[in-house]
């Protein structure tokens, strides 16, 4: 089937059987290799990308669902070349050890901040709690996703 | 969340970032957009998909394997079998532990999930459709679930692959001296005893395992991309097991989504891209799924543990004994050190001081997938830091004294160091008291005691425990520590170019660690140069000095003192180059970091870079040009990491669920290179020691399925279950290590399990309660709670 | 991790999709949220000739008040649920067991309706509908509207009377002037199917008596198990300790819970005792609030 999905604002074209999981689409047929694979259950969350703004597991839906959908992964983060703060909060929070489960958490938490611009931990650990860590104990997860809100909320 | 303040000044500027300094991660930048480049990532032009065929049963023996239907597949390039493999003599590999291992099975499968065939195709969805046509006839055989049973007399001899071979035990080990032991126990008071098992459990990394095998026809070349903690190593292992020439063959190990021991062995499914890549001409793709992850690769522990603690009315230890059997699967294939069958288990006496100690233990073939990683863990430290701080606190119980004040009643004192353990280790440094005291004020003990006694008053269950661990890490000194007699020292290359940036290059491999960074800020530590002007290389062996890699908490106590020297030993060759420059004569020369100046003229002073620079355009006449060097470090010692946790926990009698209030960490794990970092590690090591605790393991049924074969029901804590964690510091620097500094990757995973479950227990101690076995299960406190009833 | 091949279909229009499902109903599966369809067909458990994706179905996504129900359309996401004012004003059993479906990313995705008609026996859904006396609408191009009474939807593990031919359109509970419900869900940690669940419903009448109860349980019999003598023997009294033990005994005793890693049937069997109390603890403190 030729589909096409909007991807961090680009319109991409392309022709998938239909049982081709999203996650496999955007990896290897578009070579966005930043959203990542790491369990066949729906169970760990690092395949997740935000799917017309919100945050979907991209291995538990079929890329011809996505047709004329916008989708938007790590690699759509930057806002006009700089970093987006919560690229940057992970960053200066120590959010991140092997990078696996990043790309996932960031997007979770950029929506987590526009939708509440002053997130609890309580908030921040319920938003997070479908994606896995199995390097940081999440402390500074939730570090950075706050540090990125007051980053935010000083800015504006 | 309380963090204390570091110890030590740092000496050099923010800007140079040395040790000390909490340095931004360098390799942070590609990872936050998304420009990792992991495994999985790797495209190679013609490459193909390896999708394996795995043993729905845990013992069976193969009548036959038709791979006609899956070879007629539209896309399916070849379909491999153990005994194609065999034709290359590649049916079986060396295990690190010096046992076999099959690579794909020829007569038996031994273990659910074992690897049978392997189909290699176009696409990976094809591969996985021809998989599904491999048309496999088992003839079922009785499946030994535990080691118990693989030790009864009649039991069916799982390896009769192996000639002669009678029973179904891997090895029998042992440590200590029994005499003294059994002496010490003669004159105790009394004798507390506890039986417990630690569970399998498996280290689970985010990245599965995988390999993409890239063999030149024309060439010979081979081009191995791999999931590796250890690429060096599994680089010799492939030599020996392909019988490819060493030079021939390039590991690279990529950006790794997490490792903690799991990286460690060579997998079968390695073996079988390389050949096919070999035989097919073409670059072959393997990466598991995360079911074959939880099936077939090494899983970690599974030790059924009896502990004796001999102890005097008054409170003070005599001596221990502790007997084990461990399950080591249908192969053992354990990562460890090759003299010692039990890993480092032995350091089972903990922190504490007392002459006697004897440990014995026997590994039993099981038809359970083999592995016996060291998961987090300096090869079952974790095992038997749990065993004996579960031993003293049940020991205190049954005395009517403070755990607290058991533990300091015992401990090794800091005059004691170096200090000679009954069990032949020496540890190099330690003040365990001054660690606990500062876990108690942190979460403030007494006051919890005061609220525990209301608690029980009123009906309320809460517990309050204690672990106050010692580790060993480190490996090793290479009269003692080998891998399949590969010495385990590390090494560093350092070049220092031209315009004064340097190059380092490291044997060991991180996984999240942090080494790019860590490594970089030992460079500035020791020349000056800003950790940001030092690029890291590791995980490529054509461009590495050989190395065993990372795993025990090594790369620090080896690599990072291997770092350390080659800096130094660049310094000496920049100092003869400052002589030259100043016109001074070296021995005149002062250094503060960073820069040589005249001793009593520090206008007359020149910088690392220019020395740098002159190395390359104005070098003395007579000198070797350049700046650069490598070493290889043999540790003198292991390092000796230790801490005090404390965990409070709040437990609904109800439901038997248990929920942690407050969890305080105190870690000493010597010099901290970045601080930041450390607590990084630390974090991490606390969540796995709770999910070990509370949730996470693998178990199996009578027919030997595993229960636990994916997320659903293999559990790795989200953030919501995860505890808050405190953390608080003391620095007892290692004396033999360059920096100071001990190793910390691992102090947490070892170190919390016993502090949670001491927890719980402690909240049922009032009833009787004296043990519960991990993972500690609603139910199983519920049950507990129903045995002590009154 | 990779499913068999399948056809696909997205239709526009209801009636497109009800052609379909006349036409090719037994090879046919309906695909809404996906979040169970497709883990299965992953594992390839689960491997469907024809998928109809009702995803592109416009005007199927709502949570309202209709008629005197609370109804929750097919494509109404479970976090349609969680944050919906409608739902947190008109059923408190409802709202206490949405937070709890699967995970964050899964509720953005996974739909009441499906879960229902998917009837896992350890889904959440379903008891919360036990409960509250809920009603499935069913479409279907021959037969019209249907309307099921919950309890004659669900008929067994993993099937439903529903037909080949139709589709679930909505789901609705009845409305309730003093009352107030919960959901107790004893799970390992997020994500995770429950170990025990217990939905509870309380109605009251002026007199403060019980005028309509609901319990319901999950995860431990072969479906979820509607407890209608417990229910009975709540019905007609005042609420008090005594008679939330006594209807929590008749719970406990109703199921038939399996031992499994998750627990002892002993021990789910005492949970399930457990959380009938405080469910129903939690509910009546609702309806009083």
């Amino acid at each position: 089937m030729e589909i096409t999905i909007s991807v961090n604002g680009t319109d991409n074209t392309v022709d998938v059987e239909p049982r081709m999981l999203l996650v496999d689409v955007l990896r290897t047929r578009l070579g966005l290799t930043g959203t990542h694979i790491g369990c066949d259950t729906t169970s760990c969350g690092v395949c997740t990308v935000l799917l017309d703004g919100t945050p979907v597991k991209s291995c538990t839906l079929f890329a011809v669902q996505a047709d004329g959908r916008a989708v938007k992964t790590v690699e759509g983060l930057k806002q006009n070349g700089d970093l987006h703060p919560i690229q940057a909060a992970f960053k200066e929070a120590h959010g991140l050890q092997c990078g696996y489960c990043t790309p996932a958490m960031m997007l979770v938490g950029s929506v987590l901040i526009e939708e509440n611009p002053d997130p609890s931990e309580d908030d921040i650990r319920w938003a997070i709690s479908g994606n896995l860590c199995r390097c940081t104990g999440y402390i500074n997860i939730v570090k950075a996703i706050r540090l990125a809100a007051e980053t935010v909320a000083a800015s504006s | 969340m309380t963090t204390t303040q570091h110890h030590h000044a740092p000496i050099t500027t923010p800007e140079v970032g040395g040790i000390g300094h909490n340095v931004r991660r360098i390799e942070d930048d590609r990872f936050i957009q998304g420009a990792g480049n992991y495994l999985d990532d790797i495209v190679l032009p013609r490459m193909l998909h390896m999708v394996l065929v795995r043993s729905p049963l845990a013992h069976a023996t193969i009548n036959s394997i038709d791979t006609s239907a899956a070879e007629a597949l539209d896309g399916v390039v070849a379909v491999v079998t153990g005994e194609m493999l065999a034709g290359y003599n590649l049916a079986w590999m060396p295990t690190l532990s010096g046992d076999t291992q099959a690579v794909l099975a020829t007569d038996k499968v031994r273990f659910q999930g074992q690897e049978v065939a392997a189909v290699i195709a176009t696409d990976p969805y094809v591969a996985r459709d021809g998989a599904e046509l491999v048309m496999v006839d088992y003839e079922p055989l009785d499946a030994i679930v535990n080691p118990m049973q693989g030790l009864e007399p009649d039991a069916p001899i799982i390896r009769d692959d192996l000639e002669d071979k009678a029973d179904n035990v891997a090895y029998e080990w042992e440590a200590g001296d029994a005499g003294a032991t059994a002496e010490a126990f003669a004159t105790a008071d009394r004798v507390v005893t506890i039986e417990t098992h630690y569970p399998r459990s498996h280290p689970s990394p985010l990245e599965t395992c995988g390999v993409v095998a890239d063999v030149s026809p024309v060439t010979g070349q081979a081009t191995i991309y791999m999931t590796s903690q250890a690429p060096h190593a599994h680089r010799t292992v492939f030599a020996l097991v392909a019988g490819l020439p060493e030079h021939n063959i390039r590991i690279i190990s990529p950006d790794v989504g997490g490792g903690f021991g799991n990286k460690v062995p060579v997998y079968p499914g390695y073996v079988v891209a390389t050949a096919a890549s070999l035989v097919l001409g073409a670059p072959v793709k393997w990466v598991e799924t995360r079911t074959e992850n939880l099936i077939s690769t090494g899983f970690a522990r599974d030790y059924y543990m009896k502990g004796e603690l001999a102890v005097t009315a008054e409170g003070k230890i005599l001596g221990l004994r502790v007997d084990m059997v461990s399950d080591q699967g249908a192969f053992y294939a354990d990562a460890q050190p090759t003299k010692t069958r039990a890993g480092l288990f032995h350091i089972v006496t903990g922190s504490y001081d007392y002459p006697a100690a004897h440990v014995t233990t026997k590994g039993v073939y099981t038809n359970k997938a083999p592995g016996g990683v060291a998961y987090r863990c300096s090869f079952r430290v974790t095992e038997a830091s749990f065993l004996i701080e579960r031993l003293v606190q049940n020991a205190a119980y049954e005395l009517g004294m403070d755990p607290a004040e058991f533990r300091k009643r015992n401990f090794i004192q800091p005059d004691q160091f170096p200090y000679h353990s009954p069990t032949g280790f020496v540890y190099d440094s330690g003040d365990y008291e001054t660690a606990l005291d500062m876990a108690m004020d942190m979460i403030g003990y007494e006051k919890l005691r005061a609220e525990q006694a209301r608690a029980r008053a009123e009906g309320r269950l809460m517990g309050i425990g204690i672990a106050s661990f010692t580790e060993v890490v480190g490996a090793g000194p290479s009269g003692e520590y080998d891998i399949l007699g590969l010495k385990m020292f590390d090494s560093a290359e350092l070049r220092v170019h031209p315009t004064g940036k340097a190059i380092l290059k490291l044997g060991v491999k991180t996984q999240g660690q942090g080494h790019e960074t860590t490594f970089a800020q030992i460079v500035a530590e020791e020349l000056g140069i800003p950790a940001t002007d030092v690029k890291v290389v590791h995980g490529d062996t054509d461009n590495t000095p050989y190395g065993l890699g990372t795993y025990a908490s090594r790369s620090t106590p080896t690599a990072g003192a291997a770092t350390s020297m080659v800096s130094r030993k660049l310094r000496s060759k920049a100092r003869e180059i400052a002589a030259h420059l100043l016109e001074a004569s070296p021995e005149d020369l002062e250094w503060e970091v960073g820069a040589f100046h005249v001793r009593g003229s520090p206008e007359s002073s020149v910088t690392i870079q220019e020395v740098a620079f002159a190395a390359y355009t104005n070098h003395p006449p007579g000198m070797e040009a350049g700046l650069e060097g490598v070493h290889y470090y043999d540790p003198p010692n292991m390092t000796y990491p230790f801490g005090s946790y404390i965990v409070v926990v709040d437990l609904d009698s109800g439901t038997g669920e248990w929920k942690v209030r407050r969890m305080v960490a105190v870690d000493d794990c010597g010099v901290r290179i970045n601080p930041m970092i450390v607590d990084g590690q630390i974090h991490g090591g606390l969540a796995e020691g709770f999910a070990m605790s509370n949730m996470q393991w693998i178990t199996f049924d009578e027919a030997g399925n595993c229960i636990g074969s994916n997320f659903m029901d293999y559990l790795v804590p989200t953030a919501w279950e995860t505890p808050r964690f405190e953390l608080g510091e003391t620095v007892t620097p290692s004396p033999h290590h360059p920096i100071g500094a001990k190793g910390v990757g691992e102090s947490a995973t070892v170190g919390s399990p016993a502090a949670y479950v001491n927890a719980v227990i402690d909240a049922l101690a009032h009833i009787g309660v004296r043990n519960i076995d991990m993972p500690v299960l609603p139910d199983r406190v519920w049950q507990a709670i129903r045995d002590h009833a009154e | 991790m990779y499913p068999r091949a399948f056809d696909y279909v997205a239709p526009e229009t209801k009636q497109e999709v009800l052609d379909i499902l006349a036409e090719r109903g037994g090879e046919v599966k309906v695909l809404a949220g996906g979040q169970s369809l497709i883990p299965m067909m992953k594992l390839r458990f689960a491997s469907p000739g024809t998928l109809v994706d009702i995803n592109r179905l416009s005007g199927l996504d709502s949570i309202d008040i209709q008629n005197g129900h609370l109804r929750v359309q097919a494509l109404a996401r479970h976090s349609d649920v969680v944050r919906s004012d409608v739902v947190a004003a008109e059923n408190d059993a409802m709202a206490s067991a949405a937070p709890w479906i699967a995970d964050p990313l899964v509720r953005n995705l996974g739909t009441l309706c499906g879960s229902v008609a998917h009837h896992d026996p350890e889904g959440d859904w379903a008891s919360v509908m036990l409960a509250c006396d809920a009603e499935v609408v069913a479409e279907s191009r021959d037969g019209g509207e249907r309307v099921i009474p919950i309890a004659g939807f669900l008929v067994d593990m993993f099937t439903t009377s529903l037909q080949p031919t139709e589709l679930v359109t909505e789901v609705r509970v009845p409305r309730y002037r003093r009352g107030g419900g919960n959901y107790q869900k004893l799970e390992r940690k997020i994500g995770d199917y429950a170990t025990v669940g217990v939905a509870t419903h309380l109605e009251l009448d002026d007199a403060g008596s019980i005028s309509n109860a609901g319990i319901a349980l999950t995860s431990v019999y072969a479906h979820n198990l509607k407890v209608t003598d417990a229910e009975q023997a709540l019905v007609g009294n005042a609420p008090s300790v005594e008679l939330f033990a006594e209807a929590a005994r008749i719970a406990a005793a109703a199921c038939d819970p399996t031992s499994d890693v998750r627990g002892s049937a002993e021990y789910k069997r005492d949970v399930v005792r457990v959380f009938t109390e405080r469910g129903l603890t939690a509910s009546l403190a609702a309806a009083q609030g």
